[in-house]
């Protein structure tokens, strides 16, 4: 017997699934399908845009108008999908490297233009399909099979990022706070506008072996003692912030949607 | 009813005959020689209730196409050279995932950003070859402001008739050019929409009837909740590796083109019927090729015109046919030698092909091309 969030919003027939024992990204697809279970959207008007990794596989099991695109161009494809029917609630899976390397370029100009997508970027600090390279969100000195003396890079904070480049709605959170998950998606769905919900994955498989952070459970550790929510962190002496991560929701404001406005102007030659 | 005549471009007969094959949205990146169609997109659509946007790139031009086809719109992009390139990774998506779209590439002097407001027809190979792996391909080219207005309807009817990207290769010369038009009616243009499934069907994605080679495609968001993917993929639309379904697949999406050839391909002849020697050439330098013809006929000289309006697939048969008739064939075209290397393996040592042509952004005259003529002949 299945659970019925599994039955109701899942394409049963293609399990298992191709992520490894241990990665993070089950917990972020089971949460994007609670968070559209508690809107009650109808399947039929749900589709899920993806580009080229391990997170991108996601909406081949999710029972939803689908769209597997090109490595880095989710966000591109789902413009056209909204632009040209904006009765459907797009919603957009991404890797860090698919969303802030090969496709930053799409996250900007997606986030500037207001466009009513939601972004779930699943950050595993790692290209994970590719077998364990340095991604844009790789932290400086950890190791990746392209960076085998440590990563010089400095990282892309991309929360900060989107809001940086016009986002309305930007949150963070991990795949061990998944409470906090679950809402900040749903509210990121019910956003009009750009929304991004960066969402912390872990990928025992490459990025833990290579940097030996232990097991899968010492990981979601890593990530329960690490994130402290943005609201919390106001309130807490500066020592007990020092090294810590901030979640939660960094931005909710309302500004005019760019469908909205492409739609004004259509009404302006039915008069 | 009086038909409406114009003087226009090639670029804005493009978009005339993509308004008039239903196009409901355009998604592009401004680039020279091209943007005239981008701008006149943008300033119609909307009077339509469709849609316009300009991309933050040439490769967010093509993709937000493309997820617009799947909504059930009809989609257009244009580009030159450059973004041409940028394009090709889509181009590939969009064969293998069977989504009908057109591709406009108005071709500049190349390589690199070259000769932007120059003609060239440097992307002919671009346009069979530019994408990676094996895919259908279809490419047509006219040489003239009316005939840019016809391909852009039949690229559109072509497109939604075997669900692939269709590319309408134009050049700086076709698409700057002007000239008279007569804009016919819009009872007397056959418009061609892609074939959807019924609501209750037992509806598989990727799915043939018996003897079809192209499967329904159902717009998204009309009750049919299924998957698009660019891995090979089964009938359902979900991956696959299997290697005999990759090969079925890639056969299917072969044969689309293979079987349907006589529907695809068409071309002019100009006094070939008894014709010594031939002319072949296309688009822009085509019209170069019928004022050459015209002088050399004149002179007496027994020469005709082949102008393939389809580009790819290329129309072997008939060429092959007349390089069988000719003593010579001559290629004219505006790079180093490209379509003739198709002309060379089609012909094959059944009479020699020459050649005339280059690409430093200046049109080939017809003074030229008969001089070339005398000299190789």
């Amino acid at each position: 017997m299945n659970h019925p969030l599994v039955e109701n919003y899942f394409r049963m027939d293609k399990f298992p699934h191709i992520w490894c024992p241990g990665c993070g990204h089950g917990i972020i697809m089971a949460s994007i399908a609670r968070a559209i279970e508690k809107l009650g959207l109808d399947k039929d008007k749900v589709c899920i845009v993806s580009g080229i990794g391990c997170s991108s596989r996601a909406p081949g099991y999710m029972d939803f108008n689908t769209l597997h695109t090109t490595h880095g161009r989710a966000l591109a494809f789902a413009t056209g999908v909204k632009l040209a029917n904006p009765d459907l609630e797009v919603i957009v899976i991404a890797g860090d490297g698919d969303l802030s390397a090969i496709g930053g370029n799409h996250l900007i100009h997606s986030a500037r233009r207001n466009i009513n997508l939601t972004t779930i970027c699943f950050n595993n600090n790692i290209y994970g399909m590719t077998g364990g390279q340095y991604s844009p969100t790789t932290p400086t000195n950890e190791k990746g099979t392209t960076a085998p003396y440590g990563n010089i890079d400095k990282p892309f904070d991309i929360a900060k990022l989107a809001i940086g480049a016009g986002a309305t709605y930007s949150a963070r959170t991990t795949a061990y706070h998944v409470p906090q998950m679950d809402k900040l998606i749903e509210a990121a769905i019910k956003h009009k506008g750009f929304s991004l919900v960066e969402a912390i994955s872990i990928c025992p498989t490459y990025y833990g072996r290579k940097n030996k952070k232990g097991s899968v459970v010492d990981m979601m550790t890593w990530l329960k003692d690490n994130f402290v929510d943005v609201k919390v962190a106001e309130k807490l002496p500066q020592e007990k912030k020092e090294g810590k991560f901030l979640m939660g929701e960094f931005i909710n404001i309302i500004e005019p949607e760019y469908t909205d406005q492409y739609a004004k102007i259509i009404e302006h030659f039915n008069k | 009813m009086a038909r409406k005549v114009k003087f226009l471009q090639g670029n804005e007969a493009c978009v005339e005959g993509a308004l008039m094959a239903g196009m409901t949205f355009y998604s592009g990146y401004p680039i020279t020689p091209s943007t005239e169609i981008a701008e006149l997109s943008a300033e119609k659509l909307p009077k339509i209730g469709g849609k316009f946007i300009q991309m933050e790139d040439e490769i967010a031009g093509i993709a937000a196409a493309i997820g617009a086809s799947l909504t059930g719109a009809k989609v257009m992009t244009a580009t030159s050279g450059p973004g041409f390139s940028l394009k090709q990774e889509n181009i590939g998506y969009a064969a293998l995932t069977e989504i009908p779209l057109v591709i406009v590439n108005v071709q500049r002097g190349g390589p690199s950003t070259g000769l932007p407001t120059a003609p060239g027809q440097g992307d002919v190979m671009q346009a069979m070859w530019g994408t990676h792996g094996d895919h259908p391909v279809i490419c047509l080219t006219p040489d003239s402001v009316k005939e840019t207005f016809d391909l852009t309807i039949r690229a559109f009817n072509l497109a939604e008739k075997y669900r692939m990207p269709v590319i309408l290769l134009t050049d700086e010369i076709t698409g700057h050019m002007r000239e008279k038009i007569e804009i016919p009616e819009q009872s007397e243009i056959e418009v061609y929409n892609r074939i959807k499934p019924n609501l209750g069907d037992n509806y598989q994605a990727y799915k043939v009837e018996a003897g079809d080679l192209v499967p329904k495609m159902a717009d998204f968001g009309s009750g049919f909740r299924y998957h698009v993917t660019g891995l090979m993929h089964d009938e359902t639309g979900f991956p696959s590796n299997s290697t005999a379904n990759a090969g079925r697949l890639m056969d299917r999406l072969m044969d689309k083109i293979e079987a349907n050839k006589d529907d695809i391909i068409t071309y002019e002849e100009i006094e070939t019927e008894d014709a010594e020697y031939l002319i072949l050439a296309y688009g822009g330098t085509a019209r170069t090729a019928k004022a050459a013809v015209k002088t050399l006929r004149a002179e007496g000289i027994k020469v005709g015109l082949f102008r393939p309006i389809t580009l790819w697939p290329f129309p072997n048969e008939r060429v092959n046919t007349l390089s069988e008739q000719v003593k010579d064939i001559i290629v004219a075209e505006l790079n180093y030698g490209q379509l003739i290397l198709e002309v060379e393996r089609v012909v094959k040592s059944n009479c020699p092909v020459r050649f005339c042509g280059k690409a430093n952004g200046e049109v080939l005259t017809p003074d030229e091309l008969i001089r070339k003529f005398k000299e190789v002949l």
